[in-house]
């Protein structure tokens, strides 16, 4: 027999053997088959009657757009209560195996991580979607039957593919949360975290039905593809055996979390100059990829900027700089510029905007912080773009009033753009060998190296360059 | 799924587990230490030691689960680290919990890692078979695995692990929480899986277990080996000679019995005498025949005391020190 052993080709035989025991499993459980037989038969029938009901109800005050609205709304919503099981089920086929201790026997066996993470993804999705897509089959039906409604091809396209994305981001942040928890309970306390952005994002879409402006549904779909590729990408990169057995508890360890910390910060450095010479060659090193996507992405948002300029025009003379004159030094120490007080209050500003930054790249893999990064260039294209439709020189303009200060001030941007783009993507990806905790604590190190050891003194440099420096060169260059 | 399947037994391999250095460290903590092994085919080892020794963890390395952060493991010749899929072909492990499907029938689940292994469903259910008769299982494959007893569970996880007849055994605590006799029984059935083609580890705080199973025993404390041997090796080594205790018809009426040189007498008293000898199985019959000679009639001889449980507390308790044999 054991010369008989052939090892089984391909990906998809190994996950397709976990996804039927699973499935097969499921199928015996009662708690999982009987909300989704309810969720397949009862729950559309009962959209049919409340469409019924509201359509004959709006019908007599004439506003049957409401009732025009609320169909296809009820199509999406019979499609997403049986999805809504995916979670549960994922939950209890990744963190539930692992609590009953079933999970170990399967990691003994040649299945690779990729097959026990595909069979597990496909046994979690594949029953809960059959249902979704049986509902609102059934719900068309009804509807068909009761209303002579037929929904446009789009549309239907448009749900069926909704339902699905929602089923695969669920099922994947599922996998995620899992990863880090080593009990059920711990994964359902965690899976809040899923729960909030879906339900959010079904307040959103239905608004979007509301509203009728069903192409913004494309774009929705195509962020939700992109989510699922990102936590696919993420939970296969997690799924596998070290992680899965290497973690035994769920305490936080605050004093591990800050040792590690403080030994990822210094790095072993003896002194300043020996941390600022590590910063330069190895901090800034490992930085170099999302710096450059940074950069490319300032540049995108210029661009951006100024393109829009010719869309969103303002008008021609709100750009008459004849009218600055000797009163624009008085106007400026209104501001506060020229004083200590405005640079320091340019410096919080900013500060706390990086922070904004920093914070929204955590929950977002880094995108939008460089989103929020982006808006101030963004809005430099816009005003150069108008200034030249206005006809007067942009690049004098951005000289006088942009670049003393933005000499210092892009550049930390473009840092801390980097870093919050690191510390992001670390968690969709952290580096082998290492725990999620352990790589994201290190990459959280490496953006308080950056913004400690360089941003915070180019961020004080431009800050008074803006208060000091910008503004007499902006009065020399634009008051003639 | 890629790479070699099971072991050949063909190439003409007799170690086939060894190990240099393999050490696992969790952050900070270091899990298991610099443990270098080798256990050729036929052999039983027992990986004995406390809870939280690093008895798993070793063996999670060894069915490429973990992987070392030190060190290097091969099984059946592939590396733990650069051929997974290879060495989890060549092992069957044997979980501390059985970690059974207890919805599945336990032809169901056996069929299931029979796939897994690449077998047809028609290979499958012969292997299942056979497997079941062996462990005194017939007629329970159509039973979901959640009606089994403790002891049958163990079993039938003992049957998934030889499911693909993998050249090496990792059994991690086989008969932990069970009743003595659930135990007994899978005990035994381990005992008949002793093959001379196969090599078998058994991770276990059971010194009992460890005696009758292995032919060789590590002892891991704190993730290091710090005593490895065979049963004997170590009562030699760490409570000295064998010491008998002969038992008299006849009382010695304060007269020192007469034996052989090589026997060392300790104590005697009214009807007994106790001795230390190097070789008890040359020696014990020629003690028995003079103390015949000389007209004393023997009613028993034992060994006192050096039981292995001795070895292992002292060892683990009172003194940790390093002790190997090649």
């Amino acid at each position: 027999m054991a010369n008989k052993t052939v090892v089984l080709s391909g990906t998809i035989s190994g996950a397709r053997l976990v996804a039927s025991r699973e499935i097969r499993d499921q199928l015996r459980d009662w708690r999982i088959l009987s909300p989704i037989l309810v969720m397949t038969l009862f729950f559309p029938l009962l959209m049919n009657f409340t469409a019924e009901q509201a359509m004959g109800f709006v019908g007599r005050y004439g506003a049957s757009i409401v009732g025009d609205r609320l169909i296809p709304f009820l199509l999406m919503v019979v499609g997403f209560f049986p999805i809504s099981i995916s979670l549960v089920i994922a939950l209890e086929s990744f963190a539930g195996e692992r609590e009953r201790l079933s999970l170990e026997p399967l990691l003994a066996t040649p299945l690779t991580d990729g097959q026990l993470y595909l069979g597990k993804m496909l046994a979690s999705v594949l029953l809960p979607l059959l249902a979704a897509f049986s509902g609102i089959f059934v719900y068309l039906g009804g509807l068909y039957l009761r209303l002579g409604w037929i929904p446009p091809g789009q549309l239907l396209l448009q749900v069926l593919l909704l339902t699905f994305a929602q089923a695969v981001v669920m099922v994947s942040g599922a996998v995620v949360i899992s990863s880090q928890a080593t009990s059920v309970r711990a994964a359902n306390l965690l899976a809040s975290f899923v729960i909030m952005p879906v339900s959010q994002l079904i307040i959103a879409e239905s608004l979007i039905m509301f509203w009728g402006r069903y192409d913004v549904l494309w774009l929705i779909l195509l962020a939700l593809f992109l989510i699922s590729i990102v936590l696919g990408r993420m939970g296969l990169h997690l799924f596998h055996r070290e992680t899965l057995l290497g973690r035994e508890i769920d305490v936080l360890n605050l004093q591990w979390t800050f040792r590690h910390f403080k030994r990822e910060f210094i790095r072993g450095s003896a002194n300043v100059i020996d941390w600022y010479r590590d910063l330069f060659r190895y901090s800034l090193r490992s930085l170099r990829s999302p710096v450059i996507i940074t950069l490319i992405v300032f540049i995108a948002a210029y661009v951006l900027g100024d393109l829009t300029a010719a869309r969103f025009r303002i008008p021609s003379e709100a750009f008459q700089f004849d009218r600055l004159n000797e009163t624009l030094e008085s106007e400026f120490a209104q501001l506060g510029w020229m004083s200590s007080k405005g640079w320091t209050w340019i410096l919080s500003t900013n500060i706390r905007a990086l922070g904004l930054a920093t914070l929204f790249g955590i929950f977002s893999f880094g995108i939008m912080g460089e989103i929020l990064l982006m808006l101030p260039i963004a809005i430099i294209g816009y005003f150069a773009g108008n200034l030249g439709l206005a006809g007067q020189n942009a690049a004098h303009f951005l000289i006088a009033l942009v670049l003393p200060h933005a000499i210092l001030e892009i550049p930390a941007a473009i840092l801390i753009g980097g870093a919050i783009l690191q510390l992001g993507m670390t968690i969709m990806s952290p580096p082998k060998g290492s725990t999620l905790g352990e790589s994201w604590i290190t990459a959280l190190a490496e953006w308080a190296r950056i913004s400690v050891g360089l941003v915070l003194p180019l961020m004080v440099g431009a800050a008074i360059l803006e208060t000091y420096v910008t503004p007499r060169i902006a009065l020399m260059m634009l008051s003639g | 799924m890629t790479g070699p399947s099971c072991y050949n037994p063909q190439n003409s391999m007799t170690i086939l587990i060894e190990t240099f250095d393999l050490s696992k460290s969790f952050g900070d903590f270091h899990a298991v230490e610099g443990v270098t092994l080798q256990v050729e085919a036929g052999e039983v080892l027992a990986l004995l030691g406390p809870n939280g020794a690093g008895k798993t963890t070793t063996i999670r390395m060894l069915a490429s689960i973990l992987t070392p952060t030190r060190g290097w493991a091969k099984i059946a010749g592939f590396d733990v680290v650069q051929d997974p899929v290879g060495v989890r072909s060549s092992i069957g492990m044997l979980t501390e919990h059985h970690g059974l499907y207890t919805r599945m029938r336990a032809h169901e689940y056996l069929e299931f890692f029979g796939q897994i292994y690449g077998f047809t469903l028609a290979d499958t259910r012969d292997r299942i078979e056979d497997l079941l008769t062996l462990l005194e299982l017939q007629g329970e494959s159509s039973r979901r695995l959640g009606e089994f007893s403790k002891g049958m569970r163990q079993k039938l996880a003992l049957a998934r692990t030889l499911l693909h007849d993998p050249p090496i055994l990792l059994l991690d605590e086989p008969t932990s929480a069970m009743d003595p006799s659930s135990a007994k029984i899978v005990r035994e059935s381990i005992f008949g899986l002793r093959s001379s083609k196969r090599a078998i580890v058994v991770c276990t705080h059971n010194l009992t277990e460890a005696e009758i199973l292995a032919d060789r025993i590590a002892i891991i404390q704190d993730g290091k080996i710090v005593a490895h041997g065979t049963p004997e090796e170590l009562k030699l080594s760490i409570l000295g000679h064998p010491i008998m205790q002969v038992e008299l018809a006849t009382p010695l009426n304060g007269a020192k019995p007469a034996l052989p040189d090589q026997v060392k007498i300790l104590q005697y008293g009214s009807n007994w005498i106790r001795y230390e000898v190097a070789n008890p199985k040359e020696m014990n019959p020629k003690v028995i025949e003079m103390l015949s000679i000389s007209g004393f009639s023997v009613v028993t001889l034992t060994r006192v005391g050096q039981n292995l449980e001795e070895v292992y507390l002292r060892i683990v308790r009172d003194n940790p020190l390093r002790t190997e044999f090649p």
